[in-house]
């Protein structure tokens, strides 16, 4: 294994390769590239990148996430998506094409304080962003624990091809719906569980950057269900 | 002005021409902020959150391409001997301006249109040199809300005290001396982002100064380093069962 570069903004991380494309986090001053955020370097055959450790949620197409209803016209809700950004749904997402705003009223789905699973359909620096809820799996969630984590730690939640988010929903029975912005939504028949589930994912939020983390939550998950 | 540098070319509180007095940076002193830093500078004793980005209100504020930074250097009624009244004086007002026009070449506002960073100073006690104590802060409690950033900011003073070039002018330093000159800089692209003089120099002694200063600010720079890799990387690679997994029931 390659040891982990840890930089902070403004690092240089390569000098004078002109192959080395700069990717997420990284700009490129003359031949150098150096790092935007506190985090850690990747390097891959595209390009460098870095891993930021801190930051808020910034919406990128296609993400899920899990936002909060805090205001609707006679045409949209407004959703707090836990960004800089508000979402937008517009009303036809839901009523389909057919919406009418004379005929139909917004609160009969959505009201507000209502926390929905959403998707970005689309985003652009000029516009906010664009949600969606017209897919299986997403629109209202009517319970459930709700966490919220750093959004720079939910890649590390999920764990290479899930398996970090899967062994926590496997050991306490519970299931968890990650949204990209750092919100989660945990929910199970047991509270008992739903309390070890949270607790397992705040101990990956606190020590997303160490070493063999799968294996302490593992631990720990198993810990508890020994001690029952 | 022998007061102020004795003969044997020692200053007012003990030190050498070229030392810094001691200095402290903690990162995410404050669980409410998004970013948040503390510095101890000599006698200076600074608090610095950062919000955002976030949205704009009053909405027209908003700029369509890039982000707003707001900064705000305020001096607590109790920061200096006598009671200062809270409300902004003409220098905080100053000091405010500075601090933000020295910190926008540094962060990328442009990665966050319609958007605004709020950047809070606040001084509990002050000593001489508390806008580069500021400046110094705000630069890494940025980088702890996770802002992208060109470089940190480090800033540091340098002046003229009993007709010798000094750097990290103290308060005394600063009321009796002849020069003071606080300079704001990146360290990795080499651009200085604040210089300001009061006092006078000739051409020389303004070289000599700016370079000494920049010195400072690479020292300044290698604390806040220090301070950001406590912070985010020190619980790195520890291993499993360090936490009380020994212990058996």
């Amino acid at each position: 294994m390659i040891a982990k570069r840890y930089v902070l903004p403004g690092d240089l991380i390569v000098e004078g390769n002109p192959h080395l494309k700069p990717l997420a986090n990284v700009m490129k001053v003359g031949d150098r590239l150096h790092s935007t955020r506190i985090g850690i370097v990747e390097i891959s055959q595209n390009g460098v990148k870095v891993i930021p450790l801190s930051g808020i949620y910034i919406p990128r197409i296609g993400d899920l996430v899990i936002g909060k209803i805090i205001d609707y016209s006679a045409l949209a809700w407004e959703v707090d998506i836990n960004s800089c950004f508000l979402g937008h749904l517009p009303a036809q997402d839901v009523f389909g094409k057919e919406f009418s705003p004379s005929r139909d009223d917004l609160t009969k789905r959505f009201n507000i304080g209502d926390v929905i699973a959403c998707r970005i359909l689309n985003f652009d620096r000029t516009r906010d962003p664009l949600l969606t809820v017209a897919d299986k799996d997403l629109g209202k969630i009517s319970e459930g624990e709700m966490v919220k984590i750093s959004p720079t730690k939910v890649p590390r939640l999920i764990g290479k091809r899930g398996s970090m988010i899967q062994m926590i929903e496997q050991l306490t029975r519970c299931r968890i719906v990650v949204g990209q912005n750092g919100v989660l939504v945990v929910t199970g028949a047991n509270k008992d569980m739903r309390e070890v589930a949270v607790k397992a994912i705040k101990m990956v939020e606190e020590g997303a950057h160490t070493a063999n983390l799968t294996e302490r939550v593992k631990e720990m998950l198993q810990g508890v269900q020994v001690g029952r | 002005m022998s007061r102020l540098m004795s003969e044997e070319g020692i200053r007012i509180d003990g030190r050498r021409w070229d030392e810094l007095r001691p200095v402290r940076i903690e990162v995410g002193v404050l669980k409410n902020a998004d970013g948040s830093s503390y510095i101890e500078f000599g006698k200076n004793k600074i608090v610095v959150a950062v919000y955002g980005p976030k949205e704009v209100h009053p909405k027209h504020m908003a700029l369509p391409d890039r982000s707003v930074l707001r900064c705000r250097y305020h001096m607590l009624p109790f920061s200096v001997e006598e009671r200062k009244n809270p409300a902004p004086s003409r220098r905080e007002i100053e000091i405010s301006k500075i601090t933000r026009e020295a910190l926008e070449p540094a962060l990328i506002l442009e990665d966050y249109p319609r958007t605004v960073i709020d950047v809070f100073i606040e001084v509990l006690q002050s000593d001489g040199g508390s806008r580069c104590a500021g400046i110094t802060a705000a630069s890494v409690a940025l980088a702890d809300a996770g802002v992208n950033m060109r470089d940190l900011v480090a800033a540091c003073a340098a002046g003229k005290v009993g007709g010798r070039i000094v750097v990290d002018i103290n308060d005394e330093e600063d009321k009796m001396g002849e020069a003071d000159m606080p300079v704001a800089y990146l360290p990795n692209l080499k651009q200085v982002s604040l210089l300001q003089l009061d006092g006078k120099l000739t051409a020389d002694e303004y070289r000599e100064c700016l370079n000494l200063a920049i010195n400072g600010c690479m020292q300044v720079y290698s604390m806040q380093r220090e301070a950001l890799m406590k912070k985010y990387f020190s619980t790195v690679n520890k291993g499993g069962g360090d936490e009380g997994g020994s212990v058996e029931e």
